[in-house]
């Protein structure tokens, strides 16, 4: 062993600066763990994961996934009773994992054919052939098999005040911003009326036909659905082990039949699962997260659920300290979608302090699409957020929406103008002001109107009195204060479209069209789901594309700007300079020239940093008339690029010094007998440049010409200023180049300016 | 003109004629000026057994068999009292009931006309029998 290496062996670590600083970061709040099976602390592909395995002897099945007829528990018993066709499972068991996981990703095999396999894979084989995809297989397999042939988003709107003003808000902004579903919920249960009264006016202000549901107690819930206060759910939660589904008071038949009762009265069910859960509940029976989530998902299907919340949803931040934990999330959510339902695919719960480690793990459901890309949206600040949730929040909106503008992807939300929100949050706080007096509820006051209009957060919200807003909730529920009741509240205080939209949820309900796999509702009232409007990509050119008008609405951000019109600012009107006559080269030793670019002062009139053409000559002129040298300024008309423009101001100069300076600001020392491209001095960060910046380049300038030692013009350095100017840097060089005469000779010019004045 | 499930849904748009409320109004009266005059009143608000079951018939032909026989039970259930619903659910809760709790549950629903849900519920009964779920 070298001397080195025994040093660094037998010395302690030494304490790096650059490892101090990453520890310092936001990411490392966070505990990364190495695979434990025993405690269920593996993401996939677990050891103890059982094989995948159906026998079937006379028509029955007899052991399933490593476990005989009598050892099976009520979720095998279930799948057996409720979810596998038998007809298709020994098809489907006999084909290799590697077949099956090839056809997930071959554009030439229809959905339809995955899918009916699927219905005779048990949970170990549906597991055991997601964990053969990589993660791009897994979108693919995710963009194709999707129930419903365009993506959709739902939206959180929650305030930690329970302002009803604000709650009304906030959903008709998630409405107009094309959010399809809103999810509200109680930070005290008894809200839940007003909460869901809320809700379904703003919703129907925002956008009709969005659908809302409340997240309470089953009892509650059931009674909200009842008088036609919400239209779906998605409280049912189900888990991959026997024990952990008992500890959540419930087995998979009282899930299926509370679904089935839910339907019943006019609600569109989706379940609940996702990884993570049994290893947090402490049950997990030493399996992986994705082969347990298999068997939730299973269940779901079983019960006759039309869908599925998944993709970790609460425990993602558990899934995601394990390796592999990002890929087993898109994992469940594909064989979600393989078993033929929907997936509203999490992305809710917040998965990382990091916003890079969150947006890498969301482009896993965000590039293929999901029938819900977010199982909540927080419209409103996350801090306002009382599912715990935010993941994405009212912030990160202008992000979502220039994602989506990049990668031409549709996320399921709307770029709408601040005029536009700021009207309909009105309206929605209007609305829900005359519904409570109208019902007969705590006024609303016209501050909290205004608040909840144009108001960050519940914080700027007036209190209200807690105790009789429960108090009325209680009577609201003791009244069976309905849907019907909140359309008529409207229509006698003069919102009658709202009223109408209401009504047409109403409706809805009894044609009951929404309980069809992955249904949506248009603002027409069509109803669009799985059946009407399936996912039938077949690879390119095929499925669901984000193109035409909805492709021109999603560019449209407000701030988006318009580039014919990016650096026209400065005064056009006045004159700066004035052409003299062709210029011709000069003698004095002491001239130094100044070339500008063939449309400065002119058909540009200001540096990209926003300075005054007019200015900076002037500022230049009076650094080079302070050491001593006589500026002429020349322009050069032949070519556009800073270096020839300085080296043809070199040629004509009296001392064989010039510089060069560009329309949008960027400046050359240059000298005759010097190469065009070489130069003295550089000034490439016109961003940064101030009039003093140029000032101290005509000092410069001056003291080249005048054989003084020159120190160089102090620069600054910023990484960023590509980034942020390269579109104005393009624009503004597109107008130079356009004001360049070819072969034109250079010319001289007489600053506007007097000498007084400058 | 009868109703056919591969290409009448969504029924609310494709076959209005073949949905009314539980008191017989036609989908087209659920308006507005319904609630106004008080014609339409909110417990009339909710789709009938007939149309879950086509919903149903829906489900089945577009190869959902789990959805289709969910929303045949949610046909059953309409029918059912709301507040026997929440009972039946906390009676299929792990530990809650006895199997001859179960069974009787399972007998109402066959009064109720539920034959479907009333066979779910046995079926549960066995399995919570053999998985120590049920009360003594």
């Amino acid at each position: 062993m070298s001397i080195e290496g025994s040093f660094l062996t037998e010395s302690p670590a030494r304490s790096s600066a650059r490892f101090a600083s990453r520890a310092a970061r936001e990411l490392r709040r966070e505990l990364l763990v190495a695979p434990l099976a025993e405690l269920g602390l593996v993401a996939a592909n677990g050891p103890n994961d059982p094989e995948p395995e159906l026998v079937i002897e006379n028509g029955a099945v007899v052991r399933m996934d490593g476990r005989a007829t009598a050892d099976f528990d009520v979720i095998d018993r279930f799948l057996v009773g409720h979810g596998l066709d038998l007809e298709i499972a020994a098809e489907a068991m006999a084909l290799p994992d590697l077949e099956i996981a090839r056809m997930l990703v071959d554009v030439d095999v229809a959905r339809s054919d995955v899918v009916r396999l699927a219905r005779g894979l048990t949970p170990a084989k549906l597991a055991r052939v997601a964990g053969l995809l990589d993660p791009v297989e897994l979108m693919f397999a995710l963009k194709k098999l999707r129930a419903r042939r365009a993506p959709a988003n739902q939206a959180h709107v929650t305030n930690l005040k329970e302002s009803p003003a604000l709650l009304a808000a906030d959903a008709a902004e998630a409405s107009v911003r094309g959010f399809a579903e809103l999810e509200t919920t109680v930070g005290v249960a008894r809200y839940a009326p007003l909460n869901a009264i809320s809700l379904l006016v703003g919703s129907q202000t925002g956008r009709p036909g969005v659908m809302t549901q409340c997240a309470v107690e089953e009892r509650r819930n059931l009674e909200l659905a009842i008088n036609g206060l919400v239209t779906y759910a998605e409280t049912l939660s189900v888990y991959g082990t026997e024990q952990v589904f008992v500890d959540g008071d419930d087995t998979p038949w009282s899930k299926a039949f509370l679904g089935a009762a839910y339907a019943s009265r006019g609600v569109k069910v989706r379940f609940t699962s996702g990884t993570g859960s049994e290893a947090l509940m402490g049950y997990s029976q030493g399996m992986s997260m994705l082969y347990l989530e298999a068997r939730c998902i299973s269940v779901v299907r079983a019960a006759g659920s039309q869908g599925v919340q998944n993709g970790s949803i609460s425990c993602v931040a558990l899934v995601l300290s394990l390796p592999g934990g990002t890929r087993a999330i898109l994992a469940e959510n594909v064989i979600a979608a393989w078993l033929d339902l929907e997936v509203a695919s999490g992305n809710d719960a917040i998965a990382s302090h990091s916003a890079i480690r969150k947006t890498a793990k969301l482009m896993g459901q965000f590039l293929p699409g999901t029938d819900f890309v977010t199982s909540g949206y927080s419209v409103m600040p996350r801090h306002d957020n009382t599912f715990g949730g935010g993941n994405y929040d009212a912030d990160d909106l202008d992000e979502w929406l220039t994602i989506q503008r990049d990668w031409q992807i549709d996320g399921g939300i709307e770029p709408v103008g601040e005029a536009e929100v700021t009207r309909v949050r009105e309206r929605a706080a209007r609305a829900v002001q005359a519904v409570f007096a109208e019902l007969g509820l705590p006024s609303v006051t016209d501050a909290e109107v205004e608040a909840a209009t144009v108001g960050y957060d519940a914080s700027d919200m007036p209190d209200r009195d807690r105790a009789a807003d429960v108090e009325a909730a209680d009577q609201a529920l003791e009244r069976k204060v309905s849907g019907l009741d909140v359309a008529l509240a409207l229509d006698r205080q003069g919102f009658d479209d709202i009223a109408r939209a209401i009504v047409d949820m109403q409706r809805q309900r009894v044609s009951a069209d929404y309980l069809q796999t992955s249904a949506v509702i248009d603002p027409d009232g069509l109803v669009r789901s799985a059946v009407n409007d399936p996912n039938l990509y077949t690879g390119p050119g095929t499925g669901y594309r984000l193109e035409g008008a909805r492709w021109e609405a999603l560019q449209a951000l407000p701030h988006v700007v318009d580039a014919a019109q990016l650096g026209m600012g400065g005064n056009t009107v006045d004159e700066v300079v004035a052409v003299v006559g062709e210029a011709i080269a000069g003698t004095d030793p002491a001239e130094v020239v100044i070339a500008v670019g063939p449309a400065f002062a002119d058909a540009i009139r200001e540096t990209i940093n926003g300075l005054d053409h007019g200015d900076v000559l002037a500022a230049i002129i009076e650094g080079a008339e302070e050491a001593g040298a006589l500026p002429r300024i020349v322009r050069v008309r032949r070519v556009a690029d800073v270096a020839f423009i300085a080296h043809d101001g070199a040629q004509l100069s009296g001392s064989g010094i010039a510089l060069g300076i560009q329309s949008k600001g960027t400046a050359v020392i240059h000298r005759a007998d010097l190469q065009p491209l070489d130069n003295l001095e550089l000034f490439g960060m016109a961003p940064l440049y101030s009039l003093e910046s140029y000032r101290a380049m005509g000092q410069n300038a001056a003291g080249y010409a005048l054989g003084k030692r020159v120190g160089p013009v102090p620069t600054e350095l910023d990484n960023f200023a590509r980034a942020k100017l390269i579109v104005r840097t393009t624009l503004l060089h597109a107008r130079e180049t356009q004001a360049v005469v070819s072969g034109a000779p250079p010319v001289d010019l007489a600053f506007a300016r007097p000498a007084a004045i400058r | 003109m009868t109703f056919d499930p591969t290409v009448d849904y969504p029924l609310g748009t494709r076959r209005p004629d073949l949905v009314e409320t539980p008191s017989g109004l036609a989908l087209g009266e659920v308006t507005l000026e319904a609630a106004r005059s008080g014609t339409l009143v909110a417990a009339d608000v909710r789709a009938t057994p007939a149309t879950l079951r086509r919903q149903a018939e829906v489900a089945r032909v577009a190869g959902r068999r789990q959805l289709a026989d969910s929303l045949g039970r949610a046909a059953e259930l309409a029918g059912v009292p709301d507040d026997q619903l929440l009972e039946i659910y906390t009676a299929l809760r792990p530990g809650r009931s006895t199997a001859g709790e179960l069974e009787e549950w399972a007998q109402r629903l066959d009064g109720w006309e539920a034959p479907l849900t009333a066979a779910f519920v046995r079926e549960a009964a066995v399995a919570y029998v053999d998985r120590g779920l049920v009360l003594d």
